[in-house]
């Protein structure tokens, strides 16, 4: 049964709060500014709220509940001790305007984050600012930009992005005014050097890359991509996407990276937003750093403050410090795993990510690659010409059997994409689970198409009509009239 | 490998082309369409406006991705069609039926650029 809305659950003049006694002095409200008309909120019992919110946290699906490999996005499991020490009351119950003296707790697990983050990546600081990784690449560009304008170089204006890169990419770049050109992958699915080759002029103001890519497989090439980015005068933007395959073993900046931003709810166990509040902290090489934005946190004699002062800072990019409480999480992660510990998730990463692909390799195509680093892109091609079953209804398949399906149809490079990417977090029990239940949809595709054309039926909706969604989207409630008014 | 009609050239970037009397009509082909998969939303050119071979012209976009059409001819929008305004999904359901444009002053030059159905054929092979 679907769940009724909150306000289809509303009935009139029921209650299920009290206000506590006013303890401040009572003003009164301007007539001009006072409301005309009821506000048309929901009014609900206490137990009614509970039940309609307990139903729809049963029906959410996260990785709590199960497996959920869903590729590029690294769906790790996030400790609940990282729960434990955001929800410290000396971190919850501060200010962000309070006098940095009183909250030097505060201000030292940001300053040893970065420490932290400037470690595992070979940078030499950065900024814990931006909200999310789309706004650490928007950030990690103006830097780029800054740094051009400031070595007259200010004509730069093209940013290099792979056929594969992730959406995203572009768009950040293009919001800040550059103009995007795409280098092509070869037959290994790395970069292709002769299309690089081509693009490298003195209008070149960086590349982006991601590495291991969104193939899944290491850039070999990439000290010589960095050689010839460089000479060209262009720097290269390292999206950690998928940092998990690498921490410990492969740092950004010994490939020639220049500008780094991380996804912290990706390799370091923090929620994945919903649209909540997330981190995509910003890490630069030493030339670069005077551009970061302002205030820095530094650490004076024992004591940290923010530090304002910059003439090349691009500025502030966020309200306040940042989403505070996620880097809290993040800490939390990296104090207990430790250096070692971050190696060994990695390792787990890569090695659940090739005992998965060997698996699945004989059931649908592998393009690109033998081995793979932290996931993989499968191909439902072969499949679909075959039975007429595609990558979308295999997905479909797999929420019937309560499953999380991988990505489908990215990168755009492969026909019926599927991209696996199944963390460290997996046990070996659970990935032979997973890829038993991959090959009975496709045996089922072979027997009775039907069955995952309707797929899925064991859910509480069913197949949504895409184009309909696209097209006509409802997006709010409208609430019926009553004689209320 | 889908449908391909005899009397269409075809663009490598999976538009056809007809010739009819002194304008070319222009939409994606049968590969294009289900590669994309349902298409939700199509953006046409303004009539009147001249484009170049291989300038982007329209957009369409599916469930899947966005995706640019490349102009395979130069020439002027003389026409567009606008049921897909209402109804892109016409585009999956007959792509031949359903054009994206038409364009007068066309350069005949361009034609002879693309491919017969065989050739397009051909070509579809080498992507498999």
């Amino acid at each position: 049964m679907i769940e009724p809305l909150v306000f289809e659950l509303s009935r009139c003049a029921r209650r299920g709060y009290d206000y506590p006694s006013c303890d401040v002095p009572q003003v009164d409200v301007p007539v001009a500014l006072k409301r005309m008309k009821a506000a048309a909120l929901p009014e609900l019992s206490e137990l009614d709220v509970v039940r309609h919110f307990s139903r729809l946290s049963n029906r959410t699906f996260g990785v709590d509940y199960g497996v959920y490999p869903l590729g590029s996005c690294t769906m790790k499991y996030n400790p609940k001790i990282n729960e434990k020490t955001a929800s410290l009351e000396a971190f919850t119950h501060i200010h962000p305007l309070q006098d940095s003296d009183t909250v030097q707790g505060a201000l030292k697990l940001m300053y040893r984050l970065l420490e932290a983050l400037s470690t595992v990546t070979g940078m030499s600081w950065g900024s814990l600012q931006p909200s999310a990784g789309a706004h650490g690449e928007y950030t990690g560009l103006k830097i780029i930009k800054a740094y051009h304008l400031a070595n007259n170089q200010g004509h730069r204006n093209r940013v290099i992005v792979p056929v594969s890169a992730h959406g995203t990419n572009p768009a950040s770049a293009a919001l800040n005014g550059f103009e995007i050109v795409e280098v092509a992958t070869d037959e290994r699915g790395l970069i292709d050097l002769t299309s690089l080759d081509a693009l490298l002029d003195d209008r070149i103001a960086a590349i982006m890359l991601t590495n291991p890519n969104t193939l899944g497989l290491f850039e070999r090439d990439i000290v010589l991509i960095a050689n010839k980015v460089h000479q060209a005068g262009g720097l290269l933007y390292y999206d950690g996407a998928n940092l998990n395959a690498i921490m410990g073993m492969a740092r950004p900046k010994d490939m020639g990276f220049d500008v780094v931003h991380l996804n912290l709810h990706k390799t370091f166990s923090t929620p994945h937003g919903g649209g909540g509040p997330g981190a995509g902290p910003v890490l630069v090489s030493k030339p670069l750093v005077p551009y970061l934005p302002k205030p820095d946190i530094v650490c004076v004699d024992g004591t940290y403050r923010f530090d304002w002062d910059s003439s090349l800072s691009i500025g502030k990019v966020a309200g306040f410090w940042g989403n505070f409480l996620v880097l809290v999480r993040a800490y939390t992660y990296i104090v207990r795993m430790g250096l070692h510990g971050l190696r060994e998730a990695s390792r787990h990463a890569v090695l659940n990510a090739n005992y998965l692909l060997a698996k699945l390799e004989d059931l649908l195509d592998h393009p690109y690659g033998n081995f793979c680093m932290h996931e993989f892109v499968l191909s439902a091609q072969s499949l679909k010409d075959e039975t007429g079953v595609s990558a979308l209804d295999i997905a479909k398949g797999l929420l019937d059997c309560n499953y999380h399906p991988p990505t489908i149809y990215f990168p755009l490079i492969v026909h019926e994409a599927m991209m696996f990417e199944p963390t460290e977090s997996e046990s070996m029990e659970n990935l032979d689970i997973l890829a038993d239940t991959l090959r009975m949809l496709i045996q089922t595709a072979r027997t009775d198409v039907a069955v995952l054309k309707r797929a899925p039926e064991h859910t509480v909706i069913g197949r949504v009509d895409e184009v309909l969604a696209a097209k006509s989207p409802v997006l709010r409630y409208v609430r019926k009239e009553t004689t209320e008014g | 490998m889908g449908s391909i009609p005899k009397d269409l050239r075809y663009s490598k970037d999976h538009e056809w082309v007809r010739v009819v009397g002194d304008r070319v009509v222009v939409g994606i082909t049968d590969y294009a369409q289900d590669s994309l998969g349902e298409i939700v939303y199509v953006e046409l050119p303004t009539v009147g406006d001249t484009f170049q071979a291989d300038e982007e012209i329209a957009n369409v976009e599916s469930v899947k991705a966005a995706s640019a059409i490349f102009n395979p001819v130069s020439g002027t929008v003389s026409e567009v069609n606008e049921k897909l305004e209402g109804a892109p999904e016409l585009i999956n359901e007959d792509c031949y039926a359903n054009h994206l444009y038409t364009l007068s002053d066309f350069d005949t030059q361009d034609l002879d650029g693309l491919l017969d159905a065989d050739g397009y054929a051909e070509y579809l092979k080498t992507l498999a």
